[in-house]
């Protein structure tokens, strides 16, 4: 990452002034007791702040002491992260950013600008006021080309309006942070396309939620009370485990029949607790030789020995789940949210595919 | 194009007032207390009826993540992380939450911390956004001065603290344990998975890392109903999306639209097209640096959803669109995005540590042409053995670009070489090595 030296001429020493003092101390106070040390980052910023955009070595050792780090920790901290300067910068910091986005709209040219009116990279003009680094993308991508400058964004730069903002910086005029151009912030130019419609601003849709929920409601009150007259009916004729003969193997994945509209679906999914309706087709043994299961990605001794304690044996098995029967086996296994992370459906259809060939 | 009374950002451009008075005025924190009282269950049910995916890249379902944290009280807090190091490059979207709309973001932090049973929520921004964490912390004072979160927030009788935390420009710490890391005071350091956060996360606590974009939407989602969210976009594929429209269009912007829009229709009814017209099109990257490209010729009609790309060997990931037209230097574009990984790589696993650097090298010499063919071979095999053999997914971001240029644009790999070794001279003897110092 950061690749940086400290300077070599350092102050003597570092203390937050008044100012920053009072923000550390509201800072380190955000943080549970005895976890301090998360301050670390917004800290060292302060520093950077109160010092002139750099972050003299006393400082570490102040920051460190304040937290209760070993020095090396804040150390390690400070030259990891790169917005962190360890040697002095222009009075007007220029970070400018040349990653793919800015690049395809003309970032080589700003450089250019860079290079010629404030000299080699990190490196200050002689007057003192400017010094620029490239770096990584900034995130302002639909503003292209664009950079920082201490802490603002000045965006849609071409080489003359950037060469008159860093006049105007020289000379201390105010400047526009944001667009240069004639644009709102992130918007098209020419206008937005879209947020055109007045009644989006007038407070009237306040209140609507009220409908919503009652709807919902009801909808939740339907499906309770036919889940509560199935389950009446099935008390009835005791159902046997059909899925322990074998000749039940072939059967597809249960469909719940009784499965509640998609907007009250409210019991099924949840992966502590997962209902037995949910079970795919299992086998209590494989039908001829077993597939391996470990050449699917994700799957390893470990798991293909739960999957076949399961009755799970075969790609064609699994290539057949659907996001209940995903459901349900995940919440057999260890390594929750494997299957669709790792696309176990897919690629045991790919595989059972490979097979019948 | 999706009906503007369907948007959930309203104030995306920042056209209205991003304060408080604004904000109740379009709709936030209307209902957040009686969404509260239905219970933490029924909120878990809602956002996974809504099938809401998250919207930070890798689409997983975000109800089910939430549904994970631990049932059971065993003393510990639950807290919820909220991913606001936006830095994929071509990824401008939380940003524009965060300064517009900072309220539709810290009520979804009460909602979905409710719903998770965690009391304290931080949001970590990445150290560049100074402009849009002031002005999250001052939308987050005017809310602790409203009530609506503190002790007793919204008079729903739940204590929710909510913190802005930032980082320092480190793209790493995007990934969910580098961000856990860093906030936790440490260098930001992918962690091994398992355990995973839910169990094992912030300070040791059960925690779980959203995306300011899922957190965000989740409010909009409960009023206006998981059916509504539901009935947008494509079955799987859900809801609306913040798209960012970055490189040779005429007028890049960010936008609200329905997922599964098709490319051509987003790239022509909000940014005028592409630069020099539709046949000018090269190639696009449909989903943030990380995805592989994918060419024209497969652009036509091109739905953007997760399924639909991840079908064409790609990902919408952040629905950060980079559009390449006919004049790019595409080996180019794709040695500046290994450079970017390069850059950014943590150095905590040898193969991404040295990886990265090897490619962006090798890439360095295909834009010259200073290379053989078979190199090309060697270069494809080295992403391969990178990809899937390092803790996190940076590994694996850095090897896909150059697969996906490979896999579409080897043709132009080729030509290049040969025009190379055509002009030897103009670029140095090759073979004597001393005369060309």
């Amino acid at each position: 990452m950061s690749a940086q030296k400290m300077a070599i001429e350092q102050p003597e020493s570092f203390v937050f002034n008044a100012k920053f003092s009072e923000l550390a101390k509201k800072r380190i106070a955000m943080y549970p007791e005895g976890k301090q040390a998360s301050a670390v980052v917004p800290l060292l910023w302060f520093a950077q702040k109160q010092h002139d955009n750099w972050i003299p070595e006393a400082a570490l050792r102040h920051i460190g002491d304040m937290l209760d780090m070993a020095y090396i920790r804040v150390l390690e901290v400070v030259t990891f992260y790169t917005m962190f300067n360890l040697a002095p910068v222009g009075k007007h910091f220029v970070q400018f950013c040349g990653t793919t986005p800015c690049w395809l709209n003309g970032a080589d040219k700003i450089k250019d600008v860079c290079e010629s009116e404030i000299g080699a990279q990190n490196t200050i003009s002689d007057d003192g006021e400017f010094s620029w680094l490239e770096v990584e993308c900034l995130g302002a991508c639909v503003n292209a080309p664009m950079v920082q400058i201490n802490d603002d964004f000045y965006e849609d730069l071409d080489e003359e309006n950037f060469r008159q903002l860093l006049k105007d910086l020289k000379s201390g005029k105010p400047t526009k942070i944001g667009p240069q151009v004639d644009r709102i912030n992130a918007a098209p130019c020419g206008g937005a396309t879209t947020l055109n419609d007045k009644s989006l601003f007038d407070g009237s849709m306040l209140g609507s939620y009220k409908d919503v929920l009652k709807q919902i409601e009801q909808a939740e009150a339907e499906a309770a009370a036919i889940s509560a007259k199935e389950a009446k009916e099935a008390e009835k004729p005791a159902p046997k485990k059909a899925d322990e003969k074998p000749e039940a193997s072939d059967k597809k994945p249960t469909k719940k029949a009784t499965k509640p509209a998609k907007a009250t679906n409210s019991t099924n999914t949840d992966a502590e607790n997962v209902s037995d309706d949910l079970k795919p087709a299992m086998l209590s043994a494989p039908k001829g030789d077993a597939d391996d299961l470990k050449v699917i990605k994700g799957v390893g001794p470990k798991l293909e020995g739960v999957l076949n304690g399961l009755g799970i044996y075969h790609y064609s098995q699994i290539s057949v789940w659907n996001d209940d029967n995903i459901a349900w086996v995940d919440s057999k296994l260890q390594f929750k949210g494997r299957i669709l992370r790792d696309g176990w459906v897919k690629q045991a259809g790919e595989l059972a595919k490979q097979g019948d060939k | 194009m999706l009906a503007d009374k369907d948007r959930i950002f309203t104030n995306l451009y920042g056209q209205h007032d991003w304060g408080l008075k604004g904000a109740l005025e379009r709709g936030t924190w209307d209902g957040t207390a009686d969404f509260i009282k239905k219970g933490d269950g029924w909120i878990v049910d809602q956002i996974k009826a809504s099938g809401l995916r998250g919207r930070g890249g890798a689409g997983f379902p975000t109800g089910l993540k939430w549904s994970f944290m631990p049932k059971g009280d065993d003393g510990r807090p639950h807290y919820l992380v909220v991913n606001a190091d936006e830095s994929e490059p071509g990824t401008c979207k939380d940003r524009e939450i965060m300064r517009h709309d900072p309220h539709v973001l810290i009520e979804g932090c009460l909602i979905a911390s409710f719903a998770m049973r965690a009391h304290a929520c931080y949001i970590y921004v990445r150290g560049e956004f100074i402009l849009e964490r002031v002005r999250l912390q001052a939308a987050i004072d005017q809310a602790y001065e409203a009530g609506l979160v503190g002790k007793n927030a919204c008079g729903s009788g739940w204590d929710f603290d909510i913190y802005v935390h930032h980082g320092a420009g480190a793209y790493i710490c995007g990934e969910e344990t580098a961000l856990i890391e860093s906030l936790e005071g440490k260098k930001g350091m992918p962690r091994l998975k398992p355990p995973f956060p839910a169990n094992v996360g912030l300070y040791g606590a059960p925690s779980t890392v959203n995306n300011v974009e899922s957190i965000a939407v989740t409010p909009t989602i409960l009023r206006r109903g998981a059916s509504w969210f539901a009935g947008l976009g494509t079955p799987n594929n859900v809801g609306t999306k913040l798209f960012c429209i970055s490189g040779h269009v005429n007028n890049p912007c960010t936008v609200e639209e329905e997922m599964g829009i098709t490319f051509r229709e987003l790239v022509e009814t909000h940014c005028g097209g592409v630069r020099g017209g539709w046949d000018n099109l090269k190639c696009v990257i449909p989903g943030g640096s990380s995805v592989p490209m994918i060419p024209a010729e497969q652009c036509d009609d091109l739905a953007m959803d997760f399924d639909t790309l991840r079908g064409l060997g790609s990902g919408l990931g952040t629905a950060a669109v980079i559009v390449m037209d006919k004049s790019t230097d595409v080996i180019k574009a794709i040695q500046r995005l290994s450079y970017f990984y390069k850059h950014e790589s943590c150095g905590q696993c040898t193969p991404c540590r040295e990886g990265t650097g090897w490619m962006w090298r090798v890439m360095t010499r295909m834009v010259e042409g200073r290379a053989e063919k078979r190199e090309i071979d060697m270069l494809f095999d080295v992403t391969k053995q990178i990809e899937g053999h390092t803790i996190c997914a940076l590994g694996d971001a850095a090897a896909w670009p150059i697969q996906g240029l490979i896999k579409h644009f080897r043709h132009e790999m080729e030509e290049r070489i040969d025009q190379f070794s055509a002009n030897p001279d103009k670029a140095g003897s090759v073979l004597n090595v001393e005369a060309a110092q």
